[in-house]
């Protein structure tokens, strides 16, 4: 049996018809057509799916897309400005954040949670909370810098 | 499958009396893994994250009640003083975003032997609150938690609370794994202190076919504690440790051996009571 449901994504209401046990990042990649939150473990064990759900990020492998319904959901697509970056997505460029790729929209998503929650986090903050994201290449350094002067810059633009 | 999305704690039960022993997903970060892997098939699933009167706590004087619903990220912000021990075994469960969505509720209702927080709810002797259309019914979690992935939980129940009381001196919680994240215990350990009381509580997580009590470790402890100045001298700490990992029912499996387990508790209990006694001291200083 399918449901009928809305998905509110990057701002945008799609309607899908979707069957109950599919999860929000099948959901997102196959229906809805938005390819960036990867499938890497489909376990909650690596992080690439992460999406926010009303500003808090999930593993979005682990969730129903039937209960989405209703909360605003962003993906990796909504941070970017069109083709303006989002200065995390610049800083991992610069800092060599970036290698392979296939970990990069779930970190951009938990870095992103974290700036908002903790706009001036510490080194040790910055890695808990990209603890749920696994990244193969990097071995982390970068990226772990891109979120800090990330954080520096957002600082002096409100400063 | 069919999703039922219950808005009310009502609903939610009359969903669960109309088809029992259907699938109860809250944050979703256990079962939704086994039904991506395909070991999980349900029929009928109940989504319990519209149901807003689980998803909060309240306090009635040296009771918390915690709702079944309520995440391990909220639990950590507003419940590190009062629940301490439970608080940090919350702050060790995956990562970030999995404490986002797992709840408390889940971890009791999987009754995983590995479960981060039950060794804490265990040791602080929480009980478990179980409704259904028929009423309401009081499980302490010792007796909720039969063996592993069972428990005393009705097909027509819901875990609608736990009820704790608030730290009656300092609480610990330690766990032995891999990495700090995203890892699940090789082994995990609670101390429980009531000063009032004069009494330890030891709880034993990954370490048997379910959540343990070291009982003999407690009673040598009590008894060995000048509980005026909080001293306990070194060989009843090593006595203390040596019977925790006694108590301990470990097997060997992917995570680690039996031999390790209890060589690891021993090492965990001795921290663990130290660091409560050293608190202990600097409150009564």
């Amino acid at each position: 049996m399918k449901y009928s449901t809305t998905l509110n994504v990057n701002g945008i209401d799609y309607p899908v018809e979707i069957e109950a046990e599919r999860s929000l990042l099948s959901v997102v990649r196959t229906e809805i057509g938005l390819t960036g939150p990867k499938e890497g473990c489909d376990d909650s064990e690596c992080g690439a799916c992460m999406m926010l759900l009303d500003g808090k990020a999930v593993n979005s492998c682990s969730y129903l897309a039937l209960q989405a319904q209703g909360h605003k959901i962003t993906t990796i697509e909504g941070l970017s400005e069109g083709d303006d970056l989002h200065p995390l997505q610049a800083n991992f460029l610069e800092q060599g954040g970036v290698q392979c790729g296939f970990c990069t929209p779930g970190m951009l998503i938990s870095a992103s949670a974290l700036l908002q929650a903790n706009p001036s986090p510490t080194e040790d903050e910055v890695r808990i909370a990209l603890s749920g994201n696994l990244c193969r290449c990097t071995g982390y350094d970068g990226i772990v810098k891109a979120v800090l002067i990330t954080a520096g810059e957002l600082a002096a633009q409100g400063a | 499958m069919t999703v039922l999305r219950p808005a009310t704690l009502a609903a939610a039960l009359a969903a669960r009396s109309e088809h029992p022993g259907a699938l109860l997903v809250a944050g979703g970060t256990d079962a939704m893994v086994a039904i991506n892997s395909g070991r999980l098939r349900a029929e009928v699933t109940v989504d319990l994250t519209g149901v807003g009167e689980l998803a909060s706590w309240s306090r009635s004087g040296s009771t918390i009640r915690i709702g079944s619903g309520l995440t391990y990220t909220r639990l950590i912000a507003e419940l590190g003083d009062l629940c301490p021990g439970l608080a940090m075994a919350s702050r060790t469960v995956g990562s970030p975003q999995i404490r986002n969505r797992g709840t408390v509720g889940g971890n009791v209702a999987t009754a995983s032997p590995a479960g981060d927080a039950l060794p804490p709810l265990v040791a602080a002797g929480a009980v478990i609150e179980l409704a259904s259309t028929d009423g309401v019914r009081r499980v302490p979690i010792g007796a909720f938690l039969v063996g592993p992935k069972r428990s005393l939980l009705a097909p027509n129940e819901l875990i609608t609370a736990i009820e704790l009381p608030v730290a009656r001196g300092p609480q610990q919680f330690s766990k032995v794994g891999p990495r700090n994240a995203m890892v699940i215990a090789v082994c995990s350990l609670a101390v429980d202190v009531d000063v009032a009381s004069r009494r330890v509580a030891v709880a034993i997580g990954s370490a048997g076919p379910t959540t343990l009590r070291a009982l003999e470790a407690e009673a040598v402890a009590s008894a060995a504690i000048d509980w005026t100045t909080g001293a306990l001298g070194d060989a009843d700490l090593a006595r203390f440790a040596a019977l925790v990992a006694q108590a301990a029912r470990p097997i060997d499996d992917v995570r680690g051996t039996a031999a390790y387990r209890r060589h690891a508790l021993a090492v965990l209990a001795r921290r663990s009571l130290g660091w409560s006694l050293e608190a202990l001291r600097r409150a009564v200083a």
